[in-house]
């Protein structure tokens, strides 16, 4: 590797950490607006036009604030929890392809920080990883509500992480299908949905594997931490759960490591179902430029259309108790997760090979 | 099945909402500060010492609104009127005249007691201090001016009306006898001139046109 490869990776990571930085600074001022548009009111508008530097303005109030430690904490774990939550966050994004490749100076330059060939086993390690930051932040915090709040985390990640790994499954098995051999890598993935079914239904997963859809979608927003499935931060029963002891810049970035996980789960969601960053980009009618950028706008239409239903979520739904959250999890999305894995195989066996009797 | 139903009915309340909000016809809050709004006629803002029309003070000093007062916020002393040149028609005036508008409830029952409608409610409402000492009204505050107006702690902020502070007298107001069809057209109140004379009671139609901008 020369210098002018590592500059090329170098550049790809920034471009992925930038565009996380903006998103999260858009997405929280998004939700609030969203939300408040749901309760027929205003939302933030006095820090700039319609209020959209908000999250700058808390950011900065937050980075002069005080961050005060208990005195029962366990400090290396306390201090640790913040960044593993921020951490894996971002490298989730990192497998994401949101753009088609450009060529710079005989560079090529994939709009993605890396493309490796597990891209999907890596993000379910990463979302797994994000349940480490909010378990030690609760312990450590040597206080009882952080606590009931990361042991919550526990049992919660694990019931629908199960589902969701279920889900994307399915996913992968259909794109088998797709093209030769199996693959896990997000841009293979991507390139597997381009095109369209009879020249109008675009060839993304969601049609054929909607059930998929649906379970992850639910799983991905009880793996966030998400209302309705927001039981480990539940303000009115636990204060904010894991994130109680926390304040200023410590707790700015769990703050941080929840948007940009939300952004980025709802990326993973759009990658694996919704066709990535494909889309009409009218090559030859439009300015070659355009029709480059074209299918950044296209992934971040359909990322944003996520998020979208992750707000509208929270402003509609109560919390649910936790006997509910478990019985969801266990007894209807892992059997229906299965159950699909079981009927799209078999159609899938069916469609290659013909019938058994056949 | 009945799961997701009811999460698709409660998705619809919150996106229509969000719809009708986002095309302005149903928005609940406004930018305050900037965006004032018509408080309703019989609101309990702070209190006004009215004049009679030739400058005279209304207030005679009587201390009943002291002792009507269920917050013991008023303090009145009364004082003899100088012959020759007296400060209000009757006997005494109210020499000292003193609200503490911290522990004032807003119950409007100072202005049921006064004979002589001297004090009234307004529809200012902003009192803001940063010492509790600001907070006592004295005769200085309360007082009209000679030509109706009443003095402001915040005197050239936009949200002050004179039309509103002139009409508004929520007390006078709630007690008239509004929507009786019998004093329709009537005007009330004419054997005590205020600070500006009161209108005619409002028919039914003109009460119902004036009450649907609010409503949409």
């Amino acid at each position: 590797m020369n210098w002018a490869e590592a500059g090329v990776v170098l550049l790809r990571v920034i471009m992925v950490f930038a565009l996380l930085l903006v998103a999260t600074v858009i997405n929280v001022w998004a939700e609030r607006k969203v939300v408040a548009d749901m309760q027929s009111r205003l939302g933030p508008m006095r820090a700039g036009p319609w209020g959209i530097l908000q999250t700058v303005a808390d950011g900065l109030k937050l980075f002069f604030k005080e961050s005060v430690t208990p005195r029962k904490a366990e400090l290396g774990a306390y201090m640790l929890a913040p960044f593993l939550a921020v951490i894996p966050a971002f490298l989730i994004f990192m497998m994401i392809p949101f753009g088609v490749p450009f060529t710079i100076g005989g560079y090529e330059v994939a709009l993605q920080g890396a493309d490796l060939n597990i891209g999907l086993l890596f993000i379910l390690a990463m979302s797994s990883m994000a349940v480490y930051a909010v378990v030690l932040a609760g312990w450590s915090s040597g206080s009882k509500y952080p606590l009931i709040g990361g042991i919550r985390a526990t049992a919660q990640a694990i019931s629908y992480e199960a589902a969701m790994g279920l889900a994307m499954i399915a996913v992968v098995m259909f794109t088998a299908t797709q093209g030769e051999g199996g693959t896990l890598s997000l841009a293979e993935i991507v390139a597997r949905q381009d095109g369209s079914w009879a020249g109008i239904v675009p060839r993304w997963n969601v049609f054929p594997q909607v059930v998929a859809f649906v379970i992850f979608m639910i799983a991905v927003v009880a793996e966030t931490n998400r209302a309705p499935f927001d039981l480990v931060e539940a303000e009115q029963e636990i204060v904010g759960g894991y994130h109680t002891e926390y304040s200023g810049m410590r707790f700015a970035m769990f703050f941080l490591a929840e948007y940009v996980n939300i952004f980025s789960m709802s990326a993973v969601a759009a990658t694996l179902f919704l066709g990535g960053w494909n889309g009409p980009t009218w090559e030859g009618t439009l300015p070659a430029v355009l029709s480059a950028i074209l299918p950044t706008v296209w992934f971040l239409l359909k990322t944003y259309f996520i998020v979208f239903i992750f707000f509208w979520l929270r402003a509609t739904l109560p919390r649910l108790r936790y006997d509910q959250l478990m019985s969801l999890g266990w007894k209807r999305l892992i059997p229906a997760a299965l159950t699909w894995i079981v009927v799209s195989s078999i159609a899938i066996g069916v469609r290659q090979f013909g019938l058994p009797w056949g | 099945m009945g799961l997701i139903t009811e999460l698709l009915k409660g998705l619809r309340v919150t996106g229509g909402t969000m719809l009708r909000t986002i095309t302005g016809r149903e928005m609940v809050t406004t930018e305050y500060p900037h965006e004032k709004r018509q408080k309703p006629q019989r609101f309990h803002g702070r209190h006004v010492l009215n004049r009679y029309p030739d400058g005279m003070e209304k207030c005679i000093g009587c201390e009943l609104c002291a002792g009507a007062c269920p917050a013991d916020c008023i303090y009145v002393r009364g004082m003899d009127n100088d012959p020759d040149d007296p400060v209000s028609p009757g006997e005494r005036y109210g020499y000292v005249y003193e609200i503490n508008m911290l522990r004032c409830i807003f119950c409007g029952l100072c202005v049921e007691a006064c004979p002589t409608e001297a004090i009234t409610m307004t529809h200012l409402f902003e009192f803001s201090t940063t010492n509790r000492a600001d907070a006592i009204y004295t005769r200085d505050e309360l007082l009209m001016d000679r030509d109706g107006n009443v003095p402001h702690m915040f005197e050239d902020d936009p949200m002050i009306d004179p039309e509103e502070l002139l009409t508004a007298d929520g007390w006078v107001r709630a007690t008239a006898p509004s929507g009786n069809a019998s004093y329709e057209g009537v005007q009330m109140w004419q054997g005590t001139p205020g600070p500006a004379s009161w209108s005619p009671e409002p028919t039914q139609d003109e009460i119902d046109a004036r009450a649907e901008p609010e409503d949409g």
